[in-house]
């Protein structure tokens, strides 16, 4: 199962490495990682996407928990959550292309964001399976690059 | 407020934390801190080798409960303290470790003995530190101290560039230290001490397996309590010897791969299992699905990390062992069901039957006439020292012979490498454990091999007036990987015979020390006595029966019930 965890950690040098030492280390998967700073300049907010059965994801948040640099571990995929992921694509665009890749970017809410003669670099931004909607449906127009930031999530703030 | 050299404040740091002795190695990037060492009243014990340094301030930590430390300098200084450091780490035992470091703006140039020390150490320490501001050194040390000793044990270490060092700050006074992100759970929750109660009420063949945590929290007293309060027999790791008397009639001695035919039986048929300290290690479960596999299990760990890892637990009791223990006993004691009498009359089949296993295959070894049988070596030293000497060991059959045969009725009394396995390690502690105690007998049972490994540290015995006792079962082996040969590899010995090992008697003598050797069973008693009557360092040198095997076994990847018995 996929698990979205959201780590707080002191914005300390060493923090960083101590958590993706924790993950080789032991032998956690880790799909993607996202930090940066918080609100709070001494702390840094990590997302990390992990797999693994109930035990394995329990193990990690309490082993997440024991690095003294970490505040604090939320598993968000227990409750309701949003997550988002930003991709930068290089899809060719060439004179036949250019206004279809446009049409398609404009349905998903993306944004051209640099211009070549035969390329475009567009913006989009959602949820993992938007992410991967836009890429299937440009791959056979043909994709150069993608980078892709990880997701950032968080839990959704109570209702009432 | 005045100010002072970061060296002097490290010092006011050790003097407030109450350290008088400390072990380590000097060097460019901690010649300052040495340079005023000398005007502390803080004794320096310089060993001959960093590894050395760290493992002395284990034993000593291990034998007195206070916080070890070391101090070495930057690069090789720090890196040949790294097998020591992960000693510690995996035994949890509360040492802080000073390296030195280049200057600030020289690091990451791969100056002249630069390592990052902090990141080769960081998985094998609980926590450590750069420090980069003169102005957080004083806290820094402070933290270290607490997180060593605090909640789960463990090595800290603490890298201190040398303009660091060399910085002038202000020294404020110590406050009690909160870390928001550090708050180990001391106390149990009221009602997983109700639940487990209960369930220890319920059973009919109920087992305590007790680790090193026992002894790290100092909870013996509290867990021998529970023991007889509900006749429960306790089995121990390897860690754990010593939290339960060797010599009380519930103990069953040690489990796992060289554990008691009883206690692995015990465990395997036990209907309720209560873990106390211990963290199911694979040397101790063997093939985990076959590990008391009828028993519901409490565990009590202060490390949640410990709990669920390897065996899903019942009742899992997140606190301090001893105060875990104590309020055990206080619900029974409090408890209107609890009727102590009938409850031992309930489980008396129960110990009956572990009664019976261990008079069908006790821990014993076969007599070969004139030839000195390992074990009987230990018992000889059981008997001499009254079970009373503090005994390290090495690493191998020396360290499990030792472990079965001698009797340890109090903790602390075994400093032994159990994590990690680090042969090397018996001397070295010795020496701490020695400082740390010295009107106590402080032996380590040794091999010929391990002993080899930091046989420079006798320099520092004599040195610094450590009289230990060396006694090397002396196999010509290193007996313990020969073993597996012996029993998986059809006794292809690959690289296990010591062709050439020195006259251990002559060696003693180079080192200023008295050499005694046994070649027969009757003379391992005077060896003994001689090596116990002299004020000296001792090393004996028994010749020991060449292939004598560990047993009982458990194959590894067995379960525990499959033993291979002597
Ligand atoms: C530093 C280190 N290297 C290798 C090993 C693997 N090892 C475990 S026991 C052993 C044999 C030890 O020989 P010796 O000290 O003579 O003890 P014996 O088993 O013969 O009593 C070895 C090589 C180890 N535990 N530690
Ligand atoms: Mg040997």
């Amino acid at each position: 199962m996929k698990h979205t965890l959201s780590v707080l950690l002191q914005n300390k040098p060493g923090a960083l490495s101590r958590v993706t030492g924790l993950f080789s280390g032991r032998g956690f998967n880790i799909e993607s990682l996202c930090v940066a700073e918080t609100l709070d300049s001494k702390v840094s907010c990590m997302t990390l996407v992990t797999r693994g059965d109930d035990a394995i994801v329990e193990q990690i948040t309490k082993q997440l928990h024991k690095l003294i640099d970490v505040i604090k571990v939320t598993d968000i995929t227990e409750g309701e959550f949003v997550e988002r992921e930003m991709v930068l694509i290089r899809v060719k665009a060439e004179a036949n292309t250019r206004a279809e890749v446009l049409r398609i970017i404009d349905i998903f809410r993306g944004k051209v964001v640099d211009v070549s003669p035969t390329t475009y670099t567009v913006e989009i931004t959602g949820q993992e399976t938007k992410i991967k909607a836009v890429i299937d449906i440009l791959r056979p127009i043909g994709i150069k690059e993608i980078i892709r930031t990880g997701t950032i999530a968080t839990a959704r703030a109570p209702k009432n | 407020m005045s100010k002072i050299t970061g060296s002097q404040a490290i010092i006011k740091c050790l003097q407030e934390e109450g350290v008088d002795t400390i072990f380590g190695f000097p060097g460019g990037a901690v010649i300052d801190l040495y340079d005023e060492l000398l005007d502390s009243d803080i004794k320096h014990v310089l060993v001959r080798h960093e590894q050395g340094a760290v493992h002395a301030a284990d034993g000593y930590a291990r034998a007195s409960g206070k916080v070890g430390v070391a101090l070495l300098t930057s690069g090789p200084g720090a890196t040949n303290g790294v097998t020591a450091i992960a000693t510690a780490y995996m035994d949890s035992i509360p040492v802080v470790v000073f390296t030195g470091q280049v200057p600030r703006a020289l690091i990451g140039n791969d100056a002249f003995q630069e390592v990052d020390i902090v990141g080769i150490t960081r998985p094998c320490t609980k926590h450590n530190y750069l420090v980069s501001d003169p102005n957080e050194l004083v806290a820094t040390i402070r933290e270290a101290f607490y997180l060593a000793s605090s909640g789960r044990p463990g090595p800290v270490l603490i890298d201190l560039p040398k303009d660091v060092v060399a910085s002038m700050m202000s020294f404020p006074d110590k406050k009690p230290i909160k870390m928001k992100t550090y708050q180990p759970t001391v106390d149990p929750h009221p009602g997983q001490v109700e639940k487990a109660c209960k369930a220890c009420l319920k059973a009919k063949r109920p087992m305590l397996y007790i680790g090193g945590g026992v002894i790290l929290s100092n909870a013996n007293k509290e867990l021998t309590e529970l023991a007889e309060k509900l006749s429960i027999p306790v089995t121990m790791t390897l860690m754990g010897l010593g939290g339960f008397p060797g010599t009380n009639p519930l103990s069953l001695g040690m489990l796992g791969m060289h554990g008691s035919y009883a206690s692995n039986m015990a465990v395997a048929k036990s209907d309720l299992l209560i873990a106390v300290g211990a963290r199911f290690d694979d040397r101790v479960t063997g093939r985990l699905d076959a590990f008391a596999p009828h028993a519901e299990i409490i565990h009590i760990d202060i490390d949640p990390t410990s709990i669920s890892k390897n065996v899903d637990v019942d009742i899992p009791i997140v606190a301090d062992c001893k105060h875990a223990l104590r309020a055990m006993n206080s619900w029974f004691d409090d408890a209107k069901q609890f009727d102590g009498k009938a409850i031992k009359e309930k489980h008396k089949p129960w110990l009956e039957q572990v009664a019976q296993w261990n008079e069908k295959h006790p821990l014993t070894y076969h007599e070969e006439g004139d030839i000195i049988k390992p074990q009987y070596v230990i018992e000889v030293l059981n008997k001499l020292t009254g079970g009373d000497a503090i005994i390290t060991t090495e690493v191998g059959q020396n360290q499990m012979w030792a472990a079965q045969f001698y009797k340890f009725n109090e903790p602390r009394r075994l400093l032994t490498s159990g994590g990690l396995g680090t042969m090397g390690y018996g001397l070295p502690a010795a020496i701490g454990a020695k400082l740390a105690f010295p009107d106590k007998t402080v032996i380590d049972v040794a091999g010929d091999g391990s002993i080899q490994m930091n046989i420079q540290e006798l320099a520092t015995a004599r040195q610094y007036n450590a009289p230990v006792k060396v006694a090397i079962l002396n196999n010509g082996y290193l007996g313990m990987v020969r073993q597996w040969q012996e029993l998986f590899y059809n006794k292809r010995y690959s690289a296990t015979v010591m062709e050439v090992t020195p006259d251990f008697v002559e060696l003693a003598k180079a080192y200023g020390a008295v050499g005694l050797r046994a070649t027969t069973k009757d003379e391992v008693e005077p060896v003994i006595k001689e090596a116990l009557a002299t004020d000296n360092l001792v090393i004996m040198d028994f010749a020991v029966s060449r292939e004598e095997g560990v047993f009982p076994m458990v194959p590894a990847g067995k379960a525990t019930t499959e033993m291979l018995l002597v």
